[in-house]
């Protein structure tokens, strides 16, 4: 019986994702800011094979409410097998280039809460000796781009934390998963036109289950993302500042 | 707006679509402008304009898809509008539970499968979904919730049964379920040689048997007319031999092509291939209840093979005191023009009454088959058939439906005027603006 804490519980990715990991039978542990919503969320996952559904209502980009849910995620469960780190927000680029406080505020809801969260985690996990920590990064990380540097910046932070920390628990049983996914037709997209590459939160949720199981250190999802961002990695600059990426 | 793009399955243009994501079965329908009507969305699953509002808004439903509750022990369980049969399944099969009326496809919304009070190969027994109904939610655009269910807002309940999304929009519901031993199905295939031979063998298989259903060669003339399989079934109450696989769905159609890849000859020869897809006159086998039940949901997208221009599917109901005949009368026109489909379906009704106000289902036989659109040609075979089902005093199913005349609506569904006394003056549909005769708005 698996122990399962998600951070974002309702975001459109982690719930699909959470809806693949139900099936075994685990112990769920969710953490959002809607506690009308996580009871949502509880209720399906326990109908879909979910053995028992904690929730916990939180802001994550508040330092002291991080540390509480962390400390009511080990009142409920003494072992934590897999941890999936989902929150974030879609920050508006335009709006935080002409403005300081909504940039930082959008790194410390998208990059500094998984940081000091990922902080915490891998104490426990290192004494555990065991376990597996998934975070949801994106391809924005991969590289810099004009439409959204900001959250790509935030995402880039904490894949790089991730490499760092897969590297200090290289030792120990403890796997370290870097998500990437691509576009996803979510909540958070809705405001996007829809093409080819759009995936949806099933699909992306079903690889997130998978990359879990089979402990891989980084997937991109859907898989073909890994190749295009090789290309977008390796246009040189004077081509790439040329497009409108 | 988000979404889209928004079609029904039959794949026919009725002009753009717009639609507003509903996945908080706790908040508010969508604000809409003075005059705009909406109209909830499931998975578009609806062959003709019933699940379509052009001009208007749809309230997408296909995110509204948790589970509330389920009792493994009574078998009740508690969704939300827009979950799939196929999520149930997948989550009430493994525990012993079976959907207590299950449609040709496993991919209708809950939501869905009561507005149209769908029906299926045991409806001699079961009669419709709306039977199995215990209670739903019904949100309405002054922002009511009304709480419905056999007791209790009685009108609202059966006028939401087979209501077309019409008095509101369905949050949740709540049904039971029935119990089986396994995931599989004894069943049995019979050839027959004409309509004669097939209304025997439905009489003498509806007390013995809880599915029943036949396809029928609907190419076939003179003294073939009417010739098919007939196919019943029972849940297995044992497996008979090892362990059977899991089947798993396998091809879909990428893209539509631009032509139909239906036409004569690709249908005559399957047809004629079909009719002989057993060498004996009769064949039993244990089978999975998925390639029983959902024989196309293998195929993903089956519809695109139908080309830019869609199809439309006719599925009629006619009294059984008529059926003989004006089924060989319907068969033959269908057969002499040629045109017609893959999977044409017969299947007898029982005399369980439906609970809707509104609901397709009624003691008779029933056809259902699809034909590819060939714009005027195939509307006037159309017309025909609604001729012959409308003398035999018979309907047809608003939810294949993409043409029909409002006579023929009126005729088919002589509680439409205490129905409308329970619409949503918010709610309105492509399909209830033409049957009321004000199709202008629409391009159809």
């Amino acid at each position: 019986m698996e122990n399962i804490v998600i951070f974002g519980a309702y975001s459109a990715i982690a719930e699909a994702t959470a809806r693949h990991l139900a099936p075994s039978g685990g112990r769920f542990f969710l953490v959002g800011r809607d506690s009308a919503k996580l009871d949502q969320v509880a209720a399906d996952l326990k109908v879909r094979g979910a053995q028992e559904v904690h929730i916990f209502a939180s802001d994550l980009a508040v330092p002291s409410e991080m540390l509480a849910s962390v400390e009511a995620l080990y009142g409920a469960f003494d072992k934590v097998d897999v941890a999936l780190l989902a929150h974030g927000t879609l920050p508006d680029q335009q709006a935080c280039q002409g403005d300081a406080a909504q940039t930082l505020a959008a790194l410390e809801v998208n990059g500094l809460s998984h940081i000091g969260l990922l902080t915490l985690l891998a104490e426990r996990l290192e004494q555990q000796g065991s376990g597996t920590i998934a975070v949801i990064t994106s391809v924005a990380g991969d590289r810099g781009r004009k439409s959204n540097y900001v959250y790509g910046t935030a995402k880039r932070a904490v894949s790089t934390f991730l490499d760092g920390l897969r590297h200090r628990l290289a030792a120990t049983d403890v796997k370290v998963i870097d998500i990437r996914p691509g576009f996803v037709d979510t909540p958070m997209t809705a405001d996007f036109d829809k093409g080819a590459l759009w995936a949806s939160p099933d699909k992306v949720g079903g690889d997130i289950a998978r990359a879990i199981e089979k402990g891989r250190p980084v997937v991109y999802s859907p898989w073909f993302w890994r190749y295009i961002m090789v290309i977008i990695r390796n246009v040189p600059a004077f081509v790439f500042h040329k497009t409108n990426l | 707006m988000s979404g889209g793009p928004y079609q029904s399955w039959g794949r026919i243009d009725f002009g753009p679509q717009s639609g507003v994501r509903f996945d908080d079965r706790t908040s508010a329908l969508p604000q809409i402008e003075a005059g705009q009507t909406m109209l909830p969305y499931g998975n578009g699953r609806s062959y003709g304009d019933s699940c379509l509002n052009t001009g208007g808004v749809l309230i997408d439903c296909r995110h509204l898809d948790r589970f509330i509750a389920f009792d493994a022990d009574s078998g009740v369980l508690r969704c939300e509008a827009g979950v799939l049969l196929a999520d149930i399944l997948d989550v009430v099969v493994p525990r012993g539970w079976f959907l207590p009326v299950s449609p040709g496809t496993r991919l209708v919304t809950v939501g869905g499968a009561i507005a149209n009070d769908i029906h299926g190969k045991n409806h001699h027994r079961a009669g419709t979904f709306g039977s199995h109904l215990r209670s739903f939610e019904l949100l309405r655009s002054d922002g009511a919730r009304l709480f419905c269910a056999p007791q209790e807002n009685r009108d609202y309940f059966h006028a939401t049964i087979g209501g077309l999304g019409l008095t509101g929009m369905v949050t949740w519901a709540e049904l039971q379920l029935k119990p089986i031993a396994n995931a599989y199905i004894d069943q049995e295939i019979i050839r027959f040689h004409n309509l004669t031979e097939f209304f025997r063998l439905s009489e003498a298989s509806d007390d013995g048997f809880e599915y029943t259903v036949a396809w029928i060669d609907c190419l076939a003339k003179d003294v073939s007319l009417g010739r098919g399989l007939f196919m019943r079934g029972n849940h297995a109450t044992e497996i008979a031999r090892g362990e059977p696989k899991t089947p798993r769905d396998g091809l879909s159609v990428p893209f539509a092509p631009p032509l139909s890849l239906i036409n004569q000859v690709s249908l005559r020869a399957f047809n004629a291939l079909y009719f002989r897809k057993q060498r004996e006159d009769e064949a039993a086998a244990q089978v999975h209840y998925r390639p029983f039940f959902y024989p196309l949901d293998a195929i993903g997208d089956w519809n695109r093979m139908y080309g830019p221009k869609g199809f439309f599917q006719y599925q009629c109901v006619l009294p059984l005191a008529e059926g003989d005949a004006g089924m060989t009368e319907i068969l033959r026109k269908i057969a002499a023009a040629g045109m017609g489909s893959f999977l044409a379906v017969l299947k007898i009704f029982g005399d369980r009454p439906s609970p809707g106000l509104m609901s397709f289902p009624r003691p008779g036989v029933t056809l259902a088959l699809d034909f590819p659109n060939t714009g005027d040609k195939v509307r006037g075979l159309l017309d025909q058939l609604d001729a012959i089902t409308g003398a035999c005093g018979g309907a047809v199913y608003p939810a294949k439906d993409a043409r029909m005349s409002p006579q023929m609506f009126r005729q088919a569904f002589p509680r439409l005027e205490e129905f409308a006394k329970w619409t949503d003056p918010a709610f309105s549909s492509s399909f209830w603006r033409r049957v009321n005769g004000a199709n202008s708005q629409d391009n159809s």
